[in-house]
């Protein structure tokens, strides 16, 4: 973090500070943006600095950051610690106020709005957060955190709540009858799922997963993100999917924005981010990441196939 | 840092001005007229009249004010003439029953209030600490519970009930104490001594009980703590774990409630005291209630306010002192 | 010449309100000397519980029955003052968050000082010191003679787990436990930390046990792997095998589910019926 304006970094800091910006090849799937941010920046102050005289000193956890996610795609943001990319997420969905800069959602700017138009808003943009154990209220019934959104928003829950709960539960791969067990009754996987119908109640046009993942076990992991595609494939909404994990975002994104030090220092469709990467940054990422040897998988995968091949002819 | 210090003197000086304001107002609302009280028995309108008029009653309130407020930095004069009554600075009124200003009765009283805290001071933090510290190492075991009984107890029970049995079971009943007799530590430093043991073991049973729960909370909240775990990993000894690594981040919450109790006390401990006839700060409060001399009691008020609000600044100080965390800033 | 650490047949017991819990059940396996062994497992299998079994360190309310052997002592027939005595002197442990494991109130010269001190006699104030510089400087603290006085919270997360390393390496043990010694850092950062725990390897001949659920990292230090679930050891191989000719049904869905970097997606479908097939729970 840095207390300048210019983004000097640390550890991990990029050769440039100049983003690059994969080739604008036409978007592999949907049409016009659905939201656009442009030049974000959000200001903290520094705790301890400031008093009696003089304000405190600040420091940008966001420092510029434009994006655009069109409808029905994911786009991933990536980063390290301190890269700003939850802050990001959180003004965003507008759990936050932006310092300076412009969210527009479907052509309507909403980065200011208040009242009646922020709950619209709300119902078309939600939040998965990371542990479910602490972002859902542990004394409320799944029922009653699944049906919440609609309530606050005034809205009349379709087929009363009974039956929309049970239907949300199915479409999330939990068992219907436990609407009435509460958040801490559910396993890690499963209760994440709850936050997950929990954002869909209000069929939002685009949900912000913050680090939705990340608290998951390896196999648990795998059946949540499996979910939230099937889910965007029946649905079409899109994903603003926040994750440090860059194997994780391999297998959920469409397009890959990298942050480092509250910057996009890369934006580009998935497969050229990751097989091309253009910035020193994204590259010194990518090489980081611990991998199994390549001719292990191999080898893996085609005992696997082999197995595969014996069964079907068996 | 120094930015820290100049933000809370003057917040602390703030707090005091709107203390000393508030409290003067409530007095200046509520107390009977002095000038009827001074007036005594044979009193005639025309005198009241004049007596107000030389102490200044008849003005209005924001000029009384003003008067008290210079009065605290360089002294003020009651009445004219020949009857005038010099008050030296800090004045902090002047009793008019006793014939004394205000700030002399405290010098005269205070000595025997601080002995009072300070002794106490000693007992508890010693018997409160120890007794949390080794309730925590001993958790559920018979002096664990044994421990919090006392505590409970120490927390419950009136401590004028307590010095009321102590004094019945230690004098009366076993004589190893004498009866309390004030005496000046010049003329028999040995009974003087022995006038406070009683009032300090009650009053440091009170606070210990308070230090041992919480001591013993926070110990065994340490206990869990991730560095405690790493500090065993190396293979440290128990006793070494349990002093280096566990108490000391335990303490810091124990520190700034100390420092707030200590300066409390210091405005006198009222009821013990009165219990056992000791002629302290909290003796005269007491004392002034009952006979309504109003500027004893608005002057007892207001050092008590101000002893507290400058125990409060010292702790903030010494705090970030004690914790690296606040003390360096962060990462270098 | 006997393993440096046997392990045989360890079961770790909690007794919980609703009876007692097998934490760890029935685990065996061996470390040689200057080897390196990888334990992976997710929440719940069991591979913290035996690195704390091995160190002596479980929680009053657990139990244990079996053999840990350090070479060629069996650790749970000593007494603690005796376990103790060994603990951060022949075997060390490192753990997942370094910002926690750390006291905040003393700074971090003084607690590597500590960890020397326990275990050496007659050791001077100027020594120990050195010592600590000396350690800092092996795992490549810049400016170790000025930062040997400063406090925890004045590292960033990756320097702290570099001073957790110095700390363990003080007394030079033969053994290292590593519980997700990276878990907790950024990706650039822990990749540092790994190469620095194969370097430190390299130097000193120091054994090994990496324990974490991350596959990939496994695969990288380990030379040979335990995989744990639900307490019990489902498969145990080189790495190279394991990886590559996985047996277990549960081995196979794991190494399945893992997201890969270098992937396209499509692989993820294998999960849901593996997984299904051992009965795992979503």
């Amino acid at each position: 973090m840095s207390t300048t304006s210019t983004g000097a970094g640390t550890g991990t800091e990029p050769g440039t500070d100049a983003p690059v910006t994969g080739a604008p090849a036409t978007p592999s799937r949907g049409g016009p943006p659905l939201l656009r941010a442009t030049d974000l920046v959000k200001e903290f102050a520094v705790p301890g600095t400031g008093g009696l005289l003089g304000r405190a000193d600040t420091f940008r956890a966001v420092d510029g950051v434009s994006l655009e996610v069109r409808a029905g795609e994911t786009l991933a943001l990536v980063g390290e610690s301190g890269s700003g990319k939850s802050t990001t997420a959180r003004l965003v969905a507008r759990l936050m106020d932006a310092t300076s800069g412009e969210v527009v959602l479907d052509g309507e700017p909403v980065t200011h709005v208040r009242g009646e138009r922020l709950r619209r808003f709300r119902s078309d943009v939600q939040v998965v957060f990371q542990d479910p154990y602490s972002s859902l209220n542990p004394r409320h019934t799944v029922e009653r955190i699944v049906t919440a959104p609609l309530v606050y928003q005034g809205r009349e829950v379709p087929g009363g709540t009974r039956a929309f709960t049970q239907g949300l539960m199915e479409r999330v791969g939990l068992d219907p009858d436990q609407f009435r067990r509460y958040p801490s009754q559910f396993s890690g996987g499963q209760a994440q799922r709850i936050g997950i119908a929990r954002a869909l109640a209000v069929s939002p046009r685009l949900v912000v997963c913050d680090e939705a993942v990340s608290a998951l076990d390896v196999s648990v992991q795998a059946q949540i993100i499996n979910l939230l595609r099937r889910l965007q494939r029946e649905e079409g909404f899109s994903y603003l999917f926040i994750a440090h994990d860059l194997a994780v975002v391999r297998q959920i994104a469409d397009r890959v924005a990298v942050m480092s030090t509250g910057r996009i220092v890369e934006q580009g469709e998935r497969d050229s981010v990751f097989d091309d990467p253009q910035h020193e940054y994204t590259r010194t990422l990518l090489a980081a990441v611990p991998r199994i040897r390549p001719e292990w998988e191999r080898a893996r995968r085609e005992a696997a196939d082999a197995r595969a091949e014996e069964e079907t002819t068996a | 840092m120094v930015r820290f210090l100049a933000t809370r003197l003057a917040g602390m000086v703030g707090v005091l001005f709107l203390v000393v304001l508030f409290t003067y107002a409530i007095f200046f609302a509520l107390s009977p007229d002095p000038a009827v009280q001074i007036c005594g028995k044979n009193c005639t309108p025309e005198l009241i009249d004049q007596i107000r008029t030389n102490l200044g009653l008849d003005r209005p309130f924001y000029e009384q004010f003003l008067g008290f407020l210079s009065g605290l930095f360089v002294g003020s004069t009651y009445g004219t003439g020949a009857n005038a009554i010099d008050c030296a600075a800090p004045c902090l009124g002047y009793s008019f029953q006793t014939g004394q200003p205000v700030l002399e009765m405290f010098e005269q009283r205070f000595g025997v209030s601080a002995t009072l805290a300070v002794g106490a001071a000693v007992l508890w933090l010693l018997m409160g600490v120890t007794g949390g510290l080794v309730a925590a190492i001993k958790r559920g075991t018979w002096f664990d519970r044994a421990a919090t009984g006392a505590a409970l107890g120490g927390v419950s029970i009136p401590n004028y009930v307590l010095a009321l049995v102590l004094q019945y079971v230690l004098v009366v009943k076993l004589g190893w104490l004498p009866f309390p007799q004030a005496v000046p530590f010049g003329d028999d430093p040995g009974q003087w001594f022995l006038n406070f043991v009683m009032p300090w073991l009650v009053l440091a049973f009170t606070y210990a009980s308070m230090y041992q729960r919480l001591t013993r909370a926070n110990v065994v909240d340490t206990l869990d703590e991730n560095f405690v775990r790493t500090a065993r990993a190396k293979g440290l000894a128990p006793g070494l774990v349990w002093r280096r690594h566990a108490l000391r981040p335990a303490l810091t919450p124990v520190v700034t409630l100390f420092g707030m109790d200590f300066a409390g006390l210091l405005g006198g401990a009222i009821i013990i005291e009165t219990v056992f006839g000791l002629n302290g700060v909290g003796k005269m409060a007491a004392d002034s209630i009952t006979k309504n001399d109003q500027p004893v009691i608005m002057g007892v008020t207001l050092v008590a306010a101000f002893l507290v609000i400058v125990g409060n600044v010292i702790v903030d100080i010494v705090y970030t002192t004690i914790d690296p965390r606040v003390r360096i800033g962060a990462r270098a | 010449m006997s393993a440096l650490l046997e392990v045989e047949d360890l079961t770790v017991t909690f007794s919980t309100k609703n009876g007692p819990l097998d934490v760890v059940d029935g685990l065996s396996f061996t470390l040689e000397q200057g080897a390196s062994l990888g334990i992976v497992g997710e929440s719940g299998s069991g591979k913290s519980m035996t690195s704390l079994a091995v160190m002596g360190l479980l929680p009053p309310t657990a139990s244990l029955r079996g053999r840990v052997a350090l070479d060629g002592t069996d650790l749970t027939a000593l007494p603690e003052s005796k376990v103790r005595r060994l603990r951060g002197d022949r075997m060390a442990m490192i753990f997942q968050d370094p910002l926690s494991s750390l006291n905040p109130y003393y700074t971090v010269g003084m607690q590597i000082e500590e960890a020397y001190r326990a275990h050496r006699t007659g050791v001077t104030r100027r020594q120990a010191r050195k010592v600590a510089i000396e350690a800092m400087e092996r795992v490549h603290i810049a400016d170790a003679a000025r930062r040997v006085d400063h406090y925890p919270h004045q590292f960033s997360g990756g320097m702290r787990q570099r001073v957790m390393i110095a700390m363990a390496l003080s007394t030079e043990p033969d053994l290292l436990i590593a519980d997700e010694p990276t878990t907790a850092l950024d990706v650039t950062v822990q990749a540092q930390i790994l190469d620095l725990l194969q370097e430190v390897r390299r130097e000193t001949g120091t054994a090994l046990i990496l324990i974490s659920h991350d596959l990939a990292v496994v695969s990288e230090i380990a030379e040979d792997v335990v995989v744990m679930r639900h307490g019990v050891s489902v498969e145990q191989a080189p790495a190279e095998r394991l990886f590559s000719d996985p047996r277990h049904p549960y081995t196979r869905a794991l190494l399945d589910a893992v997201p890969r970097i270098d992937d396209e997606i499509g692989e993820l479908r294998l999960v849901d019926r593996s997984i299904d097939a051992v009965g795992g729970k979503p």
